[in-house]
């Protein structure tokens, strides 16, 4: 092989690599930058710095009860489809594999490959079939349905590394199931816990499609962007909410991952000691 | 017992209302009523309206599209992460992956901004002596659509094709070379084919979802972009026939399908057959 050829190559990659990193980022930072931009158009040149777009966004009271139902509904649909995760992922990782596993792991998979608007319809039948009015409720089981692939990704890959003989040697010594759970599985699993419901957080925060048709008319924060993207004299202030939301939702990941990497090398070492 | 509540939750928000939409396929809209009385005369008109159809075409051809540029640009990214960074493998994972989890609307209407009559774009060029009037083709088309797509969807293809070079077995690198393949033979003739599962997962994850969007051809397809998703919202929204919506869904649900399924078959045959 020709190794100086095969180096002009890496380089030419590394620089593909770059531009498409400046491709994937530069239109998501463009937000915060206008967003500090003293003018109603989104245009160059810039005119100037301000705070006062997020003077009026912090000023919306509207806005303000978006982003409360919001974080309602996040903190429900993470809580829950983490709970349920968790349940599940012990249920299909134990040692002697269950004959339902692969069904109830395409099943539970399904919604990544149905597109949402679908979802969002028939969920959306089913609650005025079943005479539930729509409401933040309607928009948490939509929500912890489109989450749970995520909570079951991140708790399986924590769970299958999981040295079995702890539990049992727990369970020797005479204590019972719930506090086998509580005291050796629990705090084991923990980096994995904090993983998914953060990432079920980011998925429920950021959905539209499925808000859009339940959530009736508690709006929630995506639904609400939605509207005000209709007034141009709004959209300031939606880039000044946008700007904020990029970013705490940029920092709620990097500790996902973080937190995930944890559980991953605490994994790997339980199985380097179990063995 | 430990997997009962989550299959409660799939019975519930997942097989029902998919077989209620099925369901409602069959009826009729009357007023503000539903008549039960089963009947196929929503599929015929799915069928027959020639403006259906070629919305239907049109969606397919833009997610094909999206597919194809999305794939092409993210592969050459995930070669690079999977065989040239060595140490800083999970930062660039990271890098590529934070874009996706920050909201989808926002990133929509990030790029609805950038390609505007007044947006970034024209008004840059305009501010640099570039060009003296604003470019008209730039928003408000199925290109727009493309674009966005290929950068919302990113890291459904980096991510897919990412884990399955980092799988392949370096030995067979090597050996392709001790036995005189060059660089780019031995890419055709074994890192392309190993590659293949990562993209037809890629394929799949990117077409599937893209010809169910809604936000992306509403912000910015304009009248040209508009998509089969949009013409769903509207049965469930402003015209109120959901009948006729659930048809629209089902049809190309069913069509979508059948399209992925035979295309990655035939991708797999054809590289089985080079090999």
């Amino acid at each position: 092989m020709n190794g100086a050829r095969h180096r002009q190559w890496g380089g030419g990659l590394a620089i593909y690599a770059f531009a498409y990193l400046a491709f994937l980022y530069i239109p998501v930072l463009l937000l915060p930058l206008f967003s500090f931009n003293d003018s109603l158009f989104i245009a160059f040149p810039l005119r100037g710095f301000t705070t006062k777009w997020y003077a009026a966004m912090a000023a919306d009271t509207q806005m303000r009860a978006a982003l409360w139902n919001t974080l309602k509904v996040g903190a429900t649909a993470s809580l829950v489809s983490t709970i349920l995760g968790l349940l599940a992922a012990k249920a299909l990782t134990q040692s002697a594999p269950l004959p339902s596993r692969g069904f109830v792991l395409g099943f539970a998979n399904l919604s990544l490959f149905i597109p949402e608007i679908v979802i969002g319809i028939a969920l959306l039948i089913l609650m005025t079939s079943v005479g539930l009015p729509l409401s933040l409720t309607s928009v948490v089981i939509g929500h912890v349905l489109i989450c749970l692939p995520f909570a079951l990704l991140v708790l399986m890959s924590r769970l299958e590394g999981f040295d079995s003989s702890l539990e049992e040697a727990s369970r020797d010594l005479g204590e019972n199931a719930w506090m086998t759970f509580w005291r050796v599985t629990f705090p084991l699993v923990l980096p994995g816990i904090i993983a998914s419901l953060l990432l079920t957080f980011i998925v429920s925060f950021d959905d539209f499609m499925l808000a859009f048709f339940l959530c009736g008319t508690d709006t929630t924060l995506p639904v609400y962007i939605f509207g005000e993207l209709r007034f141009p004299y709004k959209l300031p202030n939606v880039l000044a909410l946008g700007a904020a939301i990029l970013i705490a939702s940029a920092a709620l990941i990097a500790l996902a991952e973080w937190a995930r990497r944890l559980g991953a090398e605490g994994a790997a070492r339980d199985r380097v000691i179990g063995a | 017992m430990l997997l009962s509540p989550t299959t409660a939750l799939l019975l519930f928000a997942l097989a029902a209302p998919i077989a209620l939409l099925v369901l409602y396929s069959f009826w009729t809209q009357s007023g503000f009523n539903v008549d039960t009385q089963p009947t196929l005369v929503q599929y015929a008109t799915v069928f027959t309206r020639e403006g259906y159809r070629t919305l239907f075409l049109r969606s397919v051809a833009i997610s094909s599209v999206v597919t194809l540029v999305t794939v092409a640009l993210a592969y050459p990214i995930a070669y690079f992460v999977a065989f040239r960074v060595q140490r800083a493998k999970f930062t660039w994972l990271l890098l590529l992956t934070i874009p996706f989890w920050t909201s989808y609307l926002l990133r929509v209407f990030a790029w609805k901004v950038i390609l505007g009559f007044n947006g970034v774009i024209n008004s840059g060029l305009i501010s640099l002596g570039l060009i003296s009037r604003p470019l008209e083709f730039l928003l408000y088309n199925p290109t727009a659509v493309v674009v966005t797509m290929a950068h919302t969807y990113a890291a459904f293809a980096i991510l897919p094709i990412y884990v399955s070079l980092e799988k392949i077995d370096r030995s067979l690198l090597e050996a392709a070379a001790d036995l005189g393949d060059g660089p780019f033979r031995r890419f055709m003739r074994v890192t392309l084919p190993l590659s293949l599962p990562g993209i037809i997962g890629a394929a799949v994850l990117i077409f599937v979802p893209t010809t169910g969007d809604y936000v992306t051809p509403s912000l910015v397809g304009g009248s040209d972009g508009v998509m089969i998703a949009n013409l769903i919202q509207v049965q469930f929204g402003r015209v109120n026939n959901w009948p006729l919506g659930a048809a629209l869904a089902i049809s190309s649900m069913a069509a979508v399908g059948i399209i992925a399924v035979s295309v990655t078959q035939a991708a797999r045959l054809a590289v089985a057959r080079i090999r």
